[in-house]
């Protein structure tokens, strides 16, 4: 019992920074540098990866760490560095589009919270999957195996698609 | 109040409304695009949780492929504004107005 009620308290801890980091990621108040945005979604991933932790998804955690914190977000950052937006702090957040973002993000939160009261989401009573490394890359590699090798395609594909577009004269 | 499915459910769910309101409020590309990530982020969310609560590890599979999927987009994606920026000199959608490069 003792160990459920701190599992709870971190789940808000975690919570809380997750969608603090988010909020700050999108509407920062202070600062509009995209470099300041690309840092709190560092911080929003890892948060995030902490919530994973509590959900024993710990390969999950593992590479959601690796791979966003990682490559992602230094991908981004090397391309805000390539692209010098200086003018993106002059720029304004325009009132009509923060009206019609507020008012459509409102309803449709308004909407989950009703389906969510709404509905019976029939939880298993005491969940005992662990998502480690090893039972996960079981998974991957008897009832996945192909899924996992038509991702390694995309992969490929992908990496010499990133190639052709950065070519000096693109055609 | 022990915290359940519903408790994560809520947490994807914010963060998702949350991406929704930077892909609408926020006019520059790049920050737009770390929007998406968020949402993207949000449904890994709301997935490994669905695979917690209903006993199944098959969740978590599908999250490690949008893992996969969602770096190989960022890639792609940011060679393309890289590319439009080369272009047009801008990143951002208001001066983006014809299709015509």
């Amino acid at each position: 019992m003792a160990s459920s009620a701190v599992t709870d308290v971190l789940f808000y801890a975690f919570a809380a920074l997750t969608l603090l980091c988010a909020v700050l990621v999108v509407a920062n108040p202070f600062n509009r540098n995209p470099v300041t945005s690309a840092m709190f979604l560092v911080l929003t991933i890892i948060s995030m990866s902490g919530l994973f932790l509590l959900l024993h998804a710990f390969f999950l955690a593992a590479v959601q760490i690796l791979v966003y914190a990682g490559a992602v977000i230094v991908l981004f950052l090397f391309v805000i560095m390539l692209l010098d937006l200086k003018e993106e702090q002059r720029r304004r957040i325009k009132f009509f589009g923060a009206v019609a973002g507020l008012l459509s993000v409102g309803l449709i939160t308004a909407i989950f919270f009703k389906i969510l009261h709404h509905t019976n989401l029939n939880e298993h009573p005491l969940p005992t999957v662990e998502g480690d490394t090893a039972s996960l890359g079981k998974l991957l590699f008897t009832q996945y195996i192909l899924p996992f090798e038509v991702v390694s395609i995309l992969l490929l594909v992908a990496m010499i698609g990133v190639i052709m577009l950065s070519k000096k004269d693109l055609k | 109040m022990h915290v359940g499915l519903e408790h994560f459910l809520t947490v994807s769910f914010l963060l998702f409304a949350l991406g929704l309101l930077g892909v609408i409020i926020r006019r520059n590309l790049i920050v737009m695009y770390m929007s998406l990530e968020l949402m993207l982020n949000a449904a890994n969310l709301a997935l490994v949780s669905f695979s917690r609560f209903n006993d199944k590890l098959d969740g978590q599979v599908l999250v490690f492929f949008i893992i996969t999927v969602a770096a190989a987009e960022v890639a792609v994606g940011l060679a393309l504004i890289v590319a439009l920026y080369r272009k047009r000199q801008t990143a951002h959608v208001e001066d983006l107005n014809s299709m015509k490069l």
